[in-house]
């Protein structure tokens, strides 16, 4: 398949430099894709499309009754990340989840950060996501962010930008290492002669972390995912961890409090819960304590998690951080706690509760995104270009009425990576979403989601909203990286096992779905 | 394990059991009528064992092949039919995915997605015959799946418990078709054509080789002998109810022979009086109304099962959960 038709365009290519020559870091790829017969990157498209609707792989969408379930659609051309680069992310990302941790520590203690001036009181006390029941809580080890996901972009001035924090349950990982574990078995040679970080560590991390914060005096921690249930979109990820971890996917109903402590109710009777990865919004967590009309969650749970008797991962009210508008100060609040500079930046962000901010932002919408503080999902947003007049007045409106609820940011131009189109590659804009765990230590996994706009000329790359995903290769600058990678101190062993049986059962099932797709194409 | 884990993994196996004996059951009476040379086909009766009886005649007129093998086999509405049984069955699985094996899991989501296309494409039936042995492999593969890649630890034995209890039922309901085709056509008794059902009967529970084997040649009392009281061949319903009892003992921790909740009794006594039983006690009393108790003490462990492990409880004191862990 031919690579010189591929058109760069005006846009920054993750895998093509100006010149239109592949980088370098992406050259072994370029040159395997050069080889395939037409229509063989087709062919194994389709063998990645089955193999994800063979192994149920599959979010559920919202409102539809028939077939509520979809596979996220996945590109097989992965997206390239130099080592050099990544290590600088890396070290941008540790910087910014240690700040925001103390960030929210301090404002549900004694908010000395407020008192100094250097963000201001109302931006706080008037986010969606402060829970006033934290107010004076201490999480185990101090950590309330433990698993962090953060949005990245690159800019056409070649720039990777934080776009957002995703401090609540963030999702997506599981489509990280089942993508690999696709691309593993689709492009085995690429692998060898590209020499990429591997990801499959991230479930035994995971445990550790979770394991970490088990309440003083328990030996074997019992950890438990809670889930909302079957019916919510991420609820194969739940399972998914679940299973990886070897720990029970747990719902609201399985769990009662009783006596100070949490259990579970299992065909022997009750048995503890240690350590809870809850997939569930503060919201619903316990009725005691938060909305009381939530079916999902555990009534009387915030008891037992502010006695000490249980954890909690994200700890509530972690969300205080993600709140957009906080975002904007996450600069100064880098420099107030660290005393360093950002070292991956924000995108430069107008805070319309600021007057000056504020007009500029009324006066330019047709140039600028317009985002409320607490949607996600990409909805709640306006991008000037792509509005229409009506749109813009609407927003402005709300905009007025509202100021403290929006932020505006200049239309970035996202970078593309090629995507495989009716069989042929053209640029699509990504984004990237590395998952960060912080327990005793701070982990970034290497790589994370790429999320890719399909649409032509697209810039929203939710899966809610037409999006799909890419692997993420992040180089190795040496062998030395690949092995303390793929090295867990204590469980080696258990690592190795598990990576090779699932790559095993994976070999044996792509073949034939290949052989099927090769047939019928 | 969890008693909403254990409930799902019981009732995913039921499920499955559940479709591949409502396609044997509708291939028996497609194989009979094969060889029949009444214009009057008898599909009315089919219906009649499955128990739906009601809500079939609420939605259609007659009951003939057509309309049947709709209800039976591709009625979204049916909760019974092959194609809602096994969504259920996946339903459940989905939400233990993490406790079963992803071969499980692979096989029965194809399973679930072929019928499903089947259904769609509207030309599922074209050729019966290949379709419901279809179903049946596919279920003998989940079967097999289960017993070769899952731990034969509690979630397994559930399975099991599930699994047997649905085809003890079911192999009594295939008896119980013989029993309703007679009434029909009484005319027919001991007649080659007679000798047709029968074997047709034991075709249906891939019987019919292991039972010449035993009895060489075709006898009623034999055939229903075999199918009821046999303690080897595993669709008899004897053997079904003592591997069911096995496994309850397997989780409970019970010794067998003893007992501590009603359930554990009741299946200890079902699985006493079949091995006491003869086949002439049984059609003294008269097959039919023999199968229909048996049912329905069937359905009571069944009851019983959910009682045990299934159900929600609250813990009481600390005290009393302590005693419950051990």
């Amino acid at each position: 398949m031919k690579l010189s038709n591929y058109e760069v365009g005006n846009f920054f290519d993750e895998m093509f430099g100006e010149d239109g020559r592949p980088r370098v870091a992406a050259r072994p790829l370029a040159k395997k894709i050069e080889s395939l017969p037409m229509g063989e990157l087709f062919n194994r498209q389709q063998a990645a499309d089955r193999a994800l609707v063979q192994a149920g792989i599959t979010f559920n969408v919202y409102g539809e009754s028939e077939g509520v379930e979809k596979t996220l659609p996945f590109d097989l051309v992965p997206r390239i990340v130099p080592s050099a680069e990544w290590d600088r992310i890396e070290r941008g990302l540790k910087q910014r989840i240690r700040a925001l941790n103390m960030f929210i520590d301090d404002l549900y203690h004694d908010q000395r950060i407020i008192k100094d001036g250097a963000v201001p009181d109302h931006i706080v006390s008037t986010s969606k996501g402060l829970r006033a029941p934290c107010i004076g809580l201490n999480p185990p080890r101090g950590i309330w962010c433990h698993i962090t996901g953060t949005d990245l972009v690159r800019h056409s001035d070649g720039e990777i930008y934080v776009l957002e924090d995703n401090l609540r349950c963030p999702s997506g990982v599981s489509y990280v290492l089942e993508n690999r574990r696709l691309m593993k078995s689709l492009f085995p040679e690429v692998f060898e002669a590209s020499r990429i970080r591997p990801v499959s560590n991230y479930p035994i991390r995971l445990r550790d972390m979770l394991e970490y914060l088990a309440p003083e005096g328990v030996t074997t921690p019992r950890v438990v995912v809670l889930t909302p249930g079957v019916f919510n979109s991420a609820y194969f990820e739940h399972s998914f961890l679940a299973q990886q971890m070897g720990v029970e996917l747990v719902e609201g109903g399985d769990l009662v409090v009783s006596d100070g402590y949490v259990w579970m109710n299992t065909t022997n009777g009750f048995e503890r819960v240690d350590v809870i990865y809850r997939r569930i919004d503060d919201d619903f967590l316990d009725p005691e304590t938060f909305r009381a009309d939530s079916m999902l969650g555990v009534p009387g749970l915030m008891k037992v998690y502010q006695a000490g008797n249980v954890a909690l991962a994200n700890a509530p009210g972690s969300g205080v951080a993600d709140d957009k508008v906080v975002y904007a100060y996450v600069p100064r609040i880098i420099k107030y706690y660290l005393g360093e500079d950002i070292i991956l930046p924000n995108v430069p962000t107008y805070i319309c509760a600021e007057p000056a901010d504020f007009k500029y932002v009324l006066e330019h919408l047709p140039e600028l995104v317009v985002k409320a503080a607490n949607e996600s999902g990409g909805y709640g947003m306006l991008i000037g270009p792509h509005s229409t007049a009506a749109q813009r007045e609407e927003f402005a409106r709300r905009i007025t009425a509202n100021p403290r609820n929006y932020i505006a940011q200049p239309t970035l131009s996202l970078s593309r990576v090629p995507t495989l189109v009716d069989g042929h590659l053209e640029g699509r804009h990504v984004d990237l979403r590395p998952y960060i765990l912080y327990g005793k230590d701070i982990f970034v996994l290497p790589g994370g989601l790429t999320r890719v706009a399909l649409k032509k000329g697209s810039l929203v790359v939710n899966s809610s909203q037409g999006g799909g995903t890419k692997d993420t290769w992040v180089l190795a600058d040496s062998p030395a990286t690949l092995a303390a990678d793929e090295m867990v101190p204590g469980a080696a062993q258990n690592q190795g096992q598990s990576q090779s049986q699932s790559q095993s059962q994976f070999q044996t099932e792509t073949p034939s779905a290949t052989q099927v797709a090769g047939a019928s194409a | 394990m969890l008693s909403r884990v254990a409930d799902s993994i019981y009732w995913m196996s039921r499920y499955v059991e559940r479709a591949e004996n409502v396609a044997r059951i509708v291939d028996v009476n497609l194989n009979i009528l094969l060889d029949s040379t009444m214009a009057d086909q008898q599909w009315q009766p089919l219906v009649n064992i499955t128990g739906d009886h009601e809500d079939f005649a609420k939605r259609y007129q007659v009951a003939n092949q057509h309309t049947v093998l709709q209800f039976l086999t591709f009625d979204r509405d049916n909760p019974n039919s092959i194609l809602s049984c096994l969504r259920s069955a996946r339903e459940n699985a989905r939400s233990v995915r993490e406790i079963i094996s992803s071969e499980m899991w692979l096989q029965l989501n194809q399973f679930y997605l072929t019928v499903k296309a089947a259904a769609e494409s509207g030309r599922g039936l074209d050729s019966p015959h290949e379709f419901f042995t279809n179903v049946k492999l596919s279920s003998h593969l989940f079967t097999g799946l289960t017993d070769a890649t899952m731990t034969h630890g509690e979630g397994w034995h559930f399975s099991r418990l599930g699994r047997k209890l649905e085809r003890a039922d079911k192999t009594s309901r295939i008896l119980d078709v013989k029993y309703f085709i007679l009434l029909r056509s009484v005319a027919d008794v001991g007649t080659p054509f007679d000798d047709v059902q029968w074997a047709a009967v034991l075709r249906s529970s891939s019987a019919f080789e292991m039972y010449r084997k035993r009895h060489g040649r075709i006898a009623p009392k034999l055939i229903v002998e075999f199918l009821l009281l046999d303690s080897e061949f595993p669709r008899a319903i004897r053997y079904c109810l003592n591997a069911a009892r096995d496994s309850f003992h397997a989780i409970s921790g019970t010794p067998i022979g003893t007992y501590r909740k009603p359930a554990e009794k009741l299946l200890g006594q079902l699985c006493s009086d079949l091995a006491y039983a003869t086949i002439d006690d049984v059609m003294g009393e008269g097959l039919h109304e023999y199968l229909d108790t048996l049912q329905s003490k069937m359905n009571l462990v069944s009851l019983g099962i959910h009682e045990r492990f299934f159900a929600k409880r609250v813990p009481e004191t600390r005290h009393s959960s302590m005693e419950k862990m051990q």
